[in-house]
């Protein structure tokens, strides 16, 4: 049994954020555990530009987001254990792993900050009928392939889901001489962010088809085509409208879901909403002495918020072990109109104390200006304007502590100004 | 000379071969797919039922009940997960009610043991998410649930290592009786000359009878579709619970599986094709309004996948099983559906007696095995046990699936086992990599590099599930100046 | 020279607004900017519709067959990305390489170079 003072899950920006500044913090034992054979995460696939903008300033690729994190993790001294997989938690923090070279790792933690990142969902979860013929892969195996492997998944291809990683899939397997047919998207406006269906998608003709969905793959052995057809209000595809589109891929980019297998194992408080753990602004969750940050706490838009998150995960993680355990009183945060989720779920009162609280919400729809109301049982506490409110882009405020205080309750709700807007791409 | 070969590598066709290995016989088995277990064995419902269904008479109801038993030893044997754990019929109101009595008069007059009705309190005792609705359930504890292509798979792989010839890719395009006796069997690639044909050919059963010139009778497909759901629910319910049957089927169920997942489903619809294993949004609508029937609160954020099988429905509405009376030497099994799986092994002792009456002779081998080399299932073994697999040989220290905890060593073995897997599907149904909530999104890359490096191919030639299956369509760059490039706008 | 009027249009991307900017064009020139909400829009669109410009991001291959991730320094003619990605599949990059470093220089003759965006061992 190893003993350690810091163990973190996950290599990718989540964890390498986390494990650089815990040890800036001074914590001198950390371990990084990745179950890949480089550190780095899904940045490594991720050879677009479109990160860094907050954190460097700069706009870098993944690859290059990742290796600066990498080299300063190496430069401080940080441990990473790779080709690991973690099998066990326990809420005491004790960790099973195993790897080809050491065999099965037991480590009890003083404390444990979960980075797992998340999956992708698949067509199962969607429920696409059809056949099951090879060429369905999810827009992130296909993106594996292409750019770590040097495979093309297909030579024609449709892709379902206008999210970020199918929309920067279709330029790239377009740049690699591929022809993609169109992005199929249910809901009447694009997931992704407008630079990239205005990069990815308009600079090479691709379609993009709104309020659309695929009812039929064909093909028993190898996908020959998809049938597509609109959706009415309801999402329920209108058959008249159905066309065969003939392809020989179907990508899908149907959304991404936290990775918590061991969380739940664990019997960590699990937030259905996020699919991440419950916790609270020091990014505790239910289990004293373990915290999350990243994908697998919830889906983010922008790597650099990751790492923003991350670093609020070591800080709770240092203050942990300066002060241990504590029975904290937490007030709940809550969700409310046009919110679908607001993180974190919970305030620990006593950390209040030590300054400003950053919130992460997503709205349930866009909205080209809307209000955002933070409450207590008071009364409205504080407000902000807000312009072209979208379900793919985080919102983030700050609440310091005066506006808190003495408050039992804080809710957010976003109210939408000048109507409904229809607000496509 | 051959002394049998078998058409069709189903659970029928490789319990049967099984058999026959314990004999001095020269066996050869030919299955048109990549694998065994490719068609109805593959996707059906997985039940061994206890048997209370069939009408009193029939073959079904007479080999059910004596299939039914007789699994405990070959799963022992095979080390094939077996769980008996149990049937629920349930009624939801008193017409329902009715027809359980029926049944369990039914079932006895089957020979089926232990049935008891139970009340509304007991069954929701046993079972807390079934419907509040219901009023009364049959409950028969000796139905029990399996993994058919686990156990198909386990038969060949013994039967193989007992010296049978299992002959993959290997569709039957020709049968003819043979002037001076015995009969030629034709695929693309061979014509075996052979004493007995067994016709086990599924769905295909009617065309390989009419092709030998035996009997004619027609197999129809009848499509059921499932949905299978992510193992985090699958103690929704402990036991096989069905509705109250309709005189066309079963209806719709729900149902643990033996790895720990659970599923709804099927439902019963006639087909053209006898390939047509497509799912479509009215099934998935109609089995969910089915299962919700029984089990209101259904997780479905959390199904993992969706599929279809074919039961392979006789015009006579029972098995069709015996010895032809046109062609000697040659033997239908024909129109096994449900419950078909349950009265396999009943099947296979027929089929042998049958080859008896036929003048087969059967002299036991003194070296027959009933078993097949062990399988480390990494995930269910303790910590010292997983610690002293990993020392004696690295490579059960990699995880390739991590939904299934399934390891590099685990996928090597089943790529280097009798009868190993050549694609991925097989490494799947043998392994379970990409089996779980992913759906290999994260393990299907890497299974395909093992699956190159193992077999010694060019990743490009790894395929799903056989040839025409292939996962992949070139290399990077390649396409960059034949493809049909765009210019930018 | 022509005096024919066009019409583009273009989305902007400075900003979420995603504003769909009209430009008219008389003879080749800019004579009309609207449907920007505000003054950054007619910048982007001017550049857009004259010379659009693109960082361009892809692999090229290592001599022992691993994949290098690479991009154009700076952006390129969006016109040319095609062709520099013709270019660039010919390429073949010796190991050790280092982050930044120029793998292929003045890319579809645009005097932009394209530098690795990982290091390798």
């Amino acid at each position: 049994m190893q003993n350690r003072e810091l163990v973190i899950i996950g290599g990718g920006p989540a964890g390498l954020s986390a494990a650089v500044e815990a040890r800036k913090l001074g914590i001198k034992d950390v371990l990084v555990i990745d179950r890949e054979s480089e550190p780095g995460g899904i940045l490594k696939q991720c050879i677009h530009t479109g990160f860094g903008l907050h954190i460097f300033n700069e706009e870098l690729t993944g690859p290059e987001y990742a290796e600066r994190f990498i080299e300063e993790a190496e430069r401080l001294g940080v441990e990473i254990m790779l080709d690991t997989m973690v099998l066990e938690l326990t809420a005491d923090r004790r960790l099973v792993a195993i790897n080809s070279r050491e065999g099965l790792v037991e480590i009890k933690a003083k404390t444990v900050i979960l980075a797992m990142g998340c999956r992708e969902r698949t067509r199962g979860a969607i429920n696409i009928p059809g056949f099951r013929p090879a060429g369905v892969f999810t827009a992130g195996t296909a993106q594996r392939f292409v750019n770590i492997e040097g495979y093309m998944p297909g030579r024609k291809i449709v892709i379902l889901g206008s999210g970020d990683i199918g929309l920067i899939m279709a330029r790239r397997l377009t740049l690699e001489g591929a022809e993609v047919q169109c992005v199929v998207e249910i809901m009447p406006y694009s997931n992704g962010l407008i630079r990239n269906v205005v990069q990815c998608l308009e600079d090479y003709d691709i379609p993009l088809l709104l309020k659309h969905t695929v009812v039929n793959i064909h093909g028993r052995k190898r996908v020959e085509g998809v049938t597509i057809a609109e959706v009415d209000d309801d999402m329920k595809p209108v058959m008249e409208t159905a066309r065969f589109v003939s392809c020989d891929t179907l990508l899908l980019s149907v959304g991404l879901i936290p990775e918590n297998e061991l969380s739940r194992m664990t019997n960590i408080e699990i937030d259905e909403v996020t699919g991440g753990p419950v916790v609270n602004q020091r990014l505790e969750t239910s289990l004293p002495g373990i915290f999350a940050c990243g994908n697998v706490l919830h889906v983010h838009d922008l790597v650099d918020y990751v790492t923003q998150e991350a670093v609020l995960a070591a800080r709770g993680a240092a203050l942990y072990l300066a002060s241990g355990s504590k029975k904290y009183e937490h007030i709940p945060v809550v969700t409310g109109d046009n919110l679908r989720y607001v993180l974190p779920q919970r305030i620990n009162v006593d950390a209040v104390l030590e300054g400003k609280v950053n919130f992460f919400m997503r709205s349930v729809r866009p909205m080209a200006k809307a209000e955002l109301f933070i409450e207590s049982e008071w009364g409205v506490i504080k407000s902000r304007t807000l312009r072209h409110v979208r379900p793919s882009e985080m919102i983030s405020i700050q609440v310091s502590r005066d506006e808190m205080i003495g408050s039992e309750i804080i809710k957010f709700r976003l109210q939408e100004e000048g109507g409904r807007v229809e607000h496509g791409n | 000379m051959i002394d049998v070969a078998i058409v069709g590598g189903g659970v029928v066709g490789c319990m049967i071969a099984r058999k026959l290995s314990r004999y001095q016989l020269k066996v050869v088995l030919v299955e048109k797919e990549d694998d065994v277990a490719s068609g109805t064995s593959k996707a059906n419902s997985a039940v061994i039922h206890a048997g209370y269904d069939a009408k009193p008479g029939t073959l079904k109801a007479k080999l059910n009940v004596q299939g039914n038993p007789l699994y405990d030893e070959i799963c022992r044997e095979l080390d094939v997960p077996f769980k008996r754990i149990g049937s629920l019929v349930v009624a939801l109101n008193e017409e329902e009610v009715n027809v359980l009595e029926e049944l369990m008069e039914r079932g006895k007059n089957n020979g089926v043991p232990n049935l008891e009705i139970i009340n509304r309190e007991k069954l929701l005792e046993m079972e807390p998410n079934i419907t509040s609705e219901s009023r009364a359930a049959l409950y028969a504890p000796t139905a029990g649930i399996i993994c058919p292509y686990e156990l198909t798979i386990a038969l060949a792989e013994n039967a193989c290592l007992n010296g049978v010839d299992i002959k993959l890719n290997s569709p039957v395009i020709g049968i003819r009786a043979e002037s001076g006796g015995g009969l030629s069997v034709e695929t693309p690639g061979e014509i075996i000359h052979t004493r007995y044909v067994i016709n086990a050919a599924g769905l295909f059963a009617d065309e390989i009878s009419r092709m030998a010139g035996a009997e004619d009778y027609s197999i129809t497909p009848r499509k059921g579709e499932y949905l299978i759901f992510d193992r985090r629910f699958g103690d929704i319910v402990n036991r096989v619970i069905f509705p109250s049957p309709t005189k066309i089927s079963k209806g719709i169920l729900v149902c643990p599986t033996v790895d720990g997942n659970f599923f709804i489903g099927p439902n019963s619809n006639d087909v053209r094709e006898k390939d047509d294993v497509s799912v479509t949004l009215q099934g998935i609508e109609e089995i969910v309004r089915g299962a919700r029937k029984l089990i209101p609160r259904l997780p479905l954020m959390h199904v993992i996948a969706s599929f279809a099988g074919l039961r392979a429905v006789s015009n006579t509405n029972d098995f069709v099983i015996g010895a032809s009376k046109k062609v000697r030497g040659f033997i239908n099994i024909g129109g096994i559906q449900s419950p078909g799986l349950s009265a396999a092994p009943a099947i296979t002792e027929m089929v042998v007696d049958i080859l008896k009456e036929e003048g087969l002779e059967l002299k036991e081998k003194s070296n027959y095995n009933p078993g097949r080399p062990q399988i480390n299932k990494f995930r269910l073994f303790n910590n010292e046990e997983k610690k002293e697999l990993i020392r004696r040989d690295p490579v059960y220290g990699r995880v390739v699936c991590r939904c299934e905890t399934v390891t590099e060593g685990e996928i090597i073995d089943a790529i280097r086992r009798p009868l190993g897997a050549r694609s991925l599907d097989a490494v799947k149904r043998r392994t379970r990599a990409g089996m779980g909530r992913c759906q290999g999104g994260f393990c299907s890359p890497r299974v395909m590099a093992i699956l190159a490096r193992e077999l010694g191919i060019d990743p490009l030639e790894v395929t799903k599930c056989g040839s025409g299956s292939e996962m992949l369509k070139g290399r990077t760059k390649e396409f960059i100046e034949t493809g049909g490039v765009k210019s930018a706008k | 020279m022509s005096t024919a009027i066009e019409e583009k249009t273009v989305t902007c991307i400075v900003c979420p607004s995603g504003c769909v900017v009209r430009v008219v064009l008389k003879g080749g020139k800019i004579a009309g900017i609207s449907g920007n909400m505000c003054r950054k829009g007619t910048d982007y669109a001017k550049t857009e519709v004259i010379n659009p410009m693109r960082i361009l991001t892809t692999t090229v291959r290592m001599e022992d067959n691993r994949l290098l991730p690479v991009k154009t320094e700076r952006p390129l003619p969006k016109a040319l990305i095609f062709d520099a990605m013709k270019e660039l599949s010919h390429v073949r990059v010796k190991a050790p390489v280092k982050i930044g470093q120029v793998v292929y220089p003045n890319v579809a003759d645009t005097g932009v170079n394209v530098v690795a965006t990982r290091s390798w061992k």
